[in-house]
């Protein structure tokens, strides 16, 4: 087998016939996939499509500096491979997920366990890691939290009050989201992309359009892609304060928490007011939207807009200008800029660390193409600066909505997409307000799902709040949960 | 008298709450509705606890009636007094903290250990400026008896020590910001994370007894800088029932602007009010020469 000289170019919500995509033997893929992440590229989705009795690997890299990404293909492989991981954290989970779906073991690799599969009723964990010594002891918190979240396990490895060590085991909620898709797409597919994590309907919708749109070879209009822009900010708007009160809410500085709660459904009302559900469940839809804003309901959004950022700016205010909340979100939960580079870090959490990574600007697809938010980018990687990253982008995607209102496109809001190619690779990504929404699909013969990837920005994330525990006093745990404020059921899927 | 008033006050604690941030709130009886529906409820208990689980709770709070009896209520005097009577306050204040600690301890759960851990080593401080404020008050007054020590006012120091006060009261009573009564979350949380295995009755002893703990300290603060031996009776009881409304509002108005401290500052806040306490001593010492 000739070995190909490079992966295969393509841009964000593209795609390209699955026999272009070159083909390495596993061996050399993963050292060829090695070269590139050691080049700084990321890795956005690594794993395993089904072909007979063995499994070819797939990666998507990204190339954010040249505003391209990537694809690449294993010859099918069986047993075990080389780990990535090994010289890769960023490869850590998607090396796990791939041996727990397909069995195709990473040999070398350093912490080998389920990532959500059950055993009986709970996901099989595994052996957790731990510390050894007399004054080391073990705090297991969850899956039953002391709060209305959602439900995953913390084992917290302590020297007194300090965390040396912290494991999250996640997989309670998983669905089997990406079981159900082959074959696709369903009647339901859609209403299933919006709920792989409920305050990222607009996010994975929007990303599930973009990929049958790719597929199909065709192009939402306009309208409907200016639509979907704004959807997008206002789940970004609706998110980013509704974290900010409650990072002040466990620092127990009540003025902030208190304003919050209440300007979170101010802009969910928004998305309320654009499609008549607040989590903007039913307004994507592949081809388009299926619902337009009138002028009416524009000029209404716009006063209502106005009144929430002033309400948003006030509570902000209260939280930056208390020493109090200051010192504790100063030098919390720090992952420093390397770091957040070798796990892969996205969205805010990478962005307070000093990466300049928005997908809306490194790999602008649909309305990004012709309207631009400022990258908000804070470099010190504690709480604060997360907190801090996320005020930034609420001022930003503010200015942006209310320029966007002020100059609507006209044109249709649907152009129904045709019958999907047959085996073509499609990848959409989508910067959510937790950071980068990457789909995958790949398509058979006839044109259905072949194999569907979904994966959510907090499959990178949770690293991330796992190593900004290290160091640091256990009381401070939910701080930094919060500063991260990561997705359960988009992990678990 | 002191059974009834006390569910009153983080009541009111928490209407100021609910005002400075614009909401309704709990009624002010809201305690007295939970103490009346814990009485009522079952209990459920751990495997792993023993009859100390149960008993901690019990004696703790017997401690601090005990410790309310020695307190004097102005010109209402007290049930109980003799000379030397302050010193048996503090003490039976360290009892009820190393019953709740003990039954904590015992369900051996990772949380409520590292609650009483911290519940402990904060304590260490705090006593340390209640000792402290109590030998002021007793080098003024040339006595060891509650009754008298509280009878004057504390003199020049009297500032100092009630900063001094106030601080402690707000860590003995696991108030903003040393510790979170609002929080839900067991890794931050000092008192409340001692009582989460507890339930029915047990529970509503704890809640009562933390209440009552509130109202003594408010009383202690209010007797300890103003001169109600110095007033007419009626006058002095007016000043008393305001002064405890004036510190309970205080609370409520810390715990809404402040946002909590981190642990590893505690002891440094705790220090400064041990030193507060500490001034007033030198005041009391030094003026009462002069």
């Amino acid at each position: 087998m000739s070995t190909p000289a490079s992966f295969v170019w393509l841009s964000n919500g593209t795609s390209l016939p699955w026999a272009e995509v070159p083909e390495w033997p596993v061996d050399s893929f993963v050292e060829a996939t090695s070269a590139e992440l050691d080049r700084g590229v990321r890795l956005c989705a690594w794993f395993g499509v089904p072909d007979g009795d063995a499994t070819r690997l797939v990666a998507v890299l990204a190339y954010d500096a040249d505003n391209t990404l990537a694809v690449g293909r294993s010859a099918p492989a069986r047993g075990s491979y080389p780990s990535l991981t090994a010289r890769h954290a960023q490869a850590h989970l998607f090396e796990r997920e791939v041996w727990e779906q397909h069995g195709l073991k990473p040999e070398g690799h350093p912490w080998l366990k389920p990532v959500r599969r059950a055993n009986g009723g709970a996901p099989a964990n595994g052996k957790f890691f731990q510390v050894e010594g007399r004054e080391v002891h073990e705090v297991a918190v969850g899956p039953v939290h002391a709060g209305i979240i959602e439900p995953g396990h913390f084992r917290f490895q302590c020297a007194g009050e300090e965390v040396l060590h912290l494991e999250i085991a996640l997989g309670y909620q998983h669905r089997g989201v990406e079981a159900a898709l082959p074959g696709g797409p369903h009647r339901v597919t859609l209403s299933q992309m919006e709920t792989v994590a409920g305050d990222t309907t607009i996010g994975h919708a929007t990303a599930y359009a973009a990929v049958l749109e790719a597929l199909a070879g065709s192009e939402a209009p306009l309208r409907a892609q200016w639509l979907r822009a704004l959807a997008l900010e206002l789940e970004r708007l609706a998110n980013h304060p509704g974290d900010l009160g409650a990072l002040a809410g466990d620092v127990a500085f009540l003025p902030t928490a208190a304003a919050c709660g209440k300007i979170r459904g101010d802009f969910l009302n928004l998305t309320a007011l654009l499609c008549g559900n607040r989590f903007g469940r039913g307004l994507v839809k592949p081809g388009g939207c299926r619902h337009d804003l009138d002028t009416v309901r524009a000029g209404q959004m716009q006063q209502q807009l106005r009144a929430a950022l002033d309400e948003v700016e006030q509570a902000a205010a209260w939280l930056w200008d208390a020493a109090a909340v200051r010192s504790r979100f100063e030098g919390t939960g720090v992952v420093g800029n390397a770091t957040a580079a070798d796990i892969g870090l996205v969205g805010p959490a990478a962005r307070a660390s000093g990466l300049v990574r928005d997908v809306r600007y490194d790999h602008p697809a649909g309305w990004h193409r012709f309207a631009q938010v400022p990258v908000a980018v804070w470099p010190d990687g504690d709480a604060f600066a997360r907190a801090r990253v996320r005020w930034l982008e609420i001022q930003r995607s503010g200015k942006f909505l209310e320029e966007q209102l002020a100059a609507p496109p006209d044109g249709p809001l649907c152009a129904e997409p045709g019958a999907l190619a047959g085996d073509t690779l499609a990848v959409a990504l989508v910067e959510g307000w937790r950071g980068e929404v990457c789909h995958v699909a790949l398509t058979d013969a006839a044109g259905r799902f072949r194999r569907y990837k979904l994966v959510d920005p907090s499959f990178h994330n949770w690293t991330g709040l796992a190593l900004a525990l290290r160091g640091q006093a256990i009381s401070d745990f939910p701080l930094c949960n919060k500063s991260f404020n990561l997705s359960y059921c988009g992990f678990d899927l | 008298m002191w059974l009834l008033v006390a569910p009153l006050l983080p009541g009111l604690i928490n209407k100021v709450k609910a005002w400075v941030a614009g909401r309704r709130g709990p009624p002010v009886l809201q305690l007295y509705y939970d103490l009346a529906r814990l009485w009522r409820k079952g209990v459920v208990l751990s495997t792993a606890v023993s009859p100390g689980h149960v008993a901690g709770p019990a004696i703790a709070w017997v401690a601090v009636v005990g410790a309310a009896l020695l307190m004097p209520l102005g010109p209402g005097g007290n049930a109980l007094a003799f000379r030397g009577d302050a010193l048996l306050f503090v003490y039976l204040l360290a009892l009820a903290r190393f019953c709740t600690a003990g039954a904590a301890l015992d369900t051996g759960s990772a949380f409520e250990g590292m609650g009483a851990a911290r519940e402990v080593s904060y304590a260490v401080l705090a006593e340390a400026a209640i000792i402290t404020s109590l030998l002021t008050l007793g080098l003024q007054s040339g006595s060891v008896s509650l009754t008298s020590m509280l009878a004057p006012s504390a003199g020049a120091g009297a500032a100092l020590l009630a900063a001094g006060l106030f601080a402690v009261l707000l860590a003995e009573n696991c108030r903003v910001p040393f510790d979170d009564p609002n929080t839900h979350l067991e890794l931050t949380m000092i008192h409340e994370v001692m009582v989460l295995d507890h339930s029915g009755p047990p529970l509503a002893v704890i809640l009562h007894g933390a209440s009552l703990k509130l109202l003594l300290f408010d009383v202690l603060l209010a007797e300890a800088v103003l001169p109600l031996g110095e007033l007419p009776p009626l006058t002095a009881v007016g000043a008393l029932v305001a002064a405890v409304l004036v510190v309970t509002v205080a609370v409520g108005l810390v715990e809404s602007l402040l946002a909590r401290l981190a642990f590893r500052r505690v002891p440094l806040f705790l220090t400064t009010a041990f030193l507060l306490c500490l001034f007033a001593l030198l005041v009391a010492w030094k003026g009462g020469r002069a």
